[in-house]
């Protein structure tokens, strides 16, 4: 018996439970129903492009690349600062990682607390300094907070993966040739560190644009993007055909945007899936 | 000096923008008042009723129950496959690869929505086969994914000794290459483990009538408000898989340690 057999089990899971399960989209999208029976449509997905859902998505994408972008900011200098640790880069990367065991939902419904306008912690702390105070809930600045809260992790760890295997000769190199620390760090670090920067933008940026339940909590419900257009199709008007024809669009889009930084990815010279 | 300091305060501000919420969450979970803002004294009442509150102690049950059916299932078929793909040629290697990193990289709203769609059609009523099935489908990826590349670092010919001494190719996969695997497939369990401890997006769209995990109940909660005992539940499940990843570094610690010695 050849070894290859051994992976038929999930095979078979991967056609029945992967494959027909996004072909059911496709077939909820472009398929209507009623008493007469099932017909070929395409007005579901002339629907999606409606103004209020193309706006919704648009929000989505800005929130999520405006998130994306203070990510990299915030991530990059703390990944470079637990880099240069040796020994202890790995516990104390550790402790920038753990907080993503605590369930999510929870962590963001404490910022909840956290902001509140009038007993919130930190408006309370900024009163204390004499500070304006922050009534961001329910604004898309508590939403951008809570995917920056969220997904920052996401951003640190792939960095300061690649920054703890840059070899040290190299910087040694640029030192005795006459670079400065700027020059070092634009010239030698940041280009070596490409691949992981670029796989954090891809796992920040993704999870970012179809979130619902971060603007559910943080927006009070106020800020409509794409992931909550797509739930209220299944969870409160049962319009399924629309509401799979809203996914396909976004499948569409996150799989257009993988392709691009896949692509960008591999010039780097990292082994893309694509 | 003035460059180290500003380096420490830039970590300390980020680790209290991360820690923030979860302190708080701690400190409310010993919170004597059921307000979400005031301090009504210390408490211990919410982990003595946590258990006993009906909403609460089923949800717990269906995440554990959920979670270690899934990661078992989904390890054993993720090994085999892993093995299996291994050996495959190029191309339908790649082929499959690309079917199986879809549900890594797609929205998990797009695919708790295939599932919703599938099982809708196929008739299977909503509920904790569906949410099993569901589980076991987003696990396996990642524990395929843990063990492929050790698979491809391990030396060929240890295999093929097997098989010329007179092993079954099924024994000597057995006692040579699973063995040497092992702390890969570990791994691969723990991730899918706490994948779906944690997971919302896909439970919350595959779920049906009665069958809900912490998640869902936390997101039920919040539209009428959080009550406190759920704080408490996740404070003790904190420290549980805090105490959990602080055993698997300590072991692999010792592992680097060992092989360090072994290479002096």
């Amino acid at each position: 018996m050849n070894r290859k057999w051994l992976a038929s089990p999930y095979l078979l899971w991967m056609i029945l439970f992967i494959v027909v399960p996004l072909l059911m989209i496709l077939y909820y999208a472009f398929t209507s129903r009623d008493a007469e029976g099932t017909r070929f449509t395409m007005a579901h997905l002339i629907k999606s492009f409606d103004s209020i859902y193309m706006k919704a998505l648009g929000k989505s994408l800005l929130y999520a690349v405006v998130s994306t972008a203070i990510c990299l900011l915030l991530a990059y200098p703390l990944a470079l600062i637990l880099a240069k640790h040796d020994n202890g880069g790995s516990t104390m990367i550790f402790i920038f990682i753990l907080p993503m065991w605590m369930n999510f939902l929870l962590r963001t419904y404490a910022w909840l607390s956290l902001l509140e306008t009038n007993n919130g912690l930190v408006n309370t702390v900024l009163r204390a300094f004499h500070l304006p105070v922050l009534d961001i809930i329910g604004t898309k600045y508590a939403i951008v907070l809570g995917m920056v809260y969220n997904f920052l992790p996401f951003m640190v760890l792939p960095i300061y993966n690649t920054l703890s295997k840059i070899d040290k000769s190299l910087m040694e190199a640029a030192y005795d040739l006459g670079a400065n620390d700027m020059m070092r760090l634009l010239k030698v670090t940041l280009p070596l560190s490409m691949p992981g920067v670029m796989s954090g933008i891809t796992m920040v940026f993704m999870p970012a644009v179809t979130s619902f339940v971060i603007p559910n909590l943080l927006g009070s419900g106020k800020v409509n993007l794409i992931g909550n257009m797509i739930e209220q199709q299944f969870i409160m008007t049962y319009d399924w055909g629309f509401g799979a024809a809203l996914s396909f669009v976004l499948m569409v889009i996150i799989l257009i945007s993988m392709g691009i930084l896949r692509r960008y990815d591999d010039m780097e010279g990292g082994a893309g899936i694509w | 000096m003035v460059r180290k300091s500003i380096e420490k305060f830039y970590l300390c501000l980020i680790m209290l923008f991360l820690y923030a919420p979860i302190l708080t969450l701690i400190v409310f979970s010993f919170n004597d008042s059921k307000s979400r803002a005031k301090w009504g004294g210390f408490t211990l009442k919410w982990y003595q009723t946590m258990l006993h509150d009906p909403v609460i102690s089923k949800a717990i049950y269906y995440t554990l129950i959920i979670a270690l059916l899934a990661s078992v299932v989904s390890t054993i078929i993720g090994t085999l496959a892993a093995i299996g793909i291994h050996v495959m040629k190029r191309k339908t290697k790649s082929v499959i690869l690309n079917i199986t990193y879809l549900p890594v990289l797609n929205a998990d709203i797009v695919t708790g929505i295939s599932f919703l769609l599938f099982f809708i059609a196929i008739g299977l009523k909503l509920g904790f086969t569906s949410m099993l099935i569901a589980h076991i489908t987003f696990n396996i990826p990642y524990v395929i994914l843990s063990i492929l590349p050790k698979l491809s670092s391990l030396n060929k010919h240890t295999y093929e000794a097997a098989l010329d001494l007179g092993a079954h190719p099924m024994e000597a996969v057995r006692k040579v290459i699973i063995p040497e695997i092992m702390p890969n497939i570990i791994t691969g369990f723990l991730l899918a483990f706490t994948l779906s401890l944690d997971d919302f997006v896909i439970s919350y769209f595959t779920t049906g009538r009665g069958v809900t995990n912490l998640s869902i109940t936390i997101y039920t909660m919040t539209r009428r408000g959080i009550k406190p005992e759920i704080n408490a539940v996740s404070t003790v499940l904190f420290i549980a898989i805090l105490v959990l990843l602080l055993i698997i570094n300590k072991r692999s610690d010792r592992q680097t340690k060992k092989l360090g010695g072994v290479n002096v």
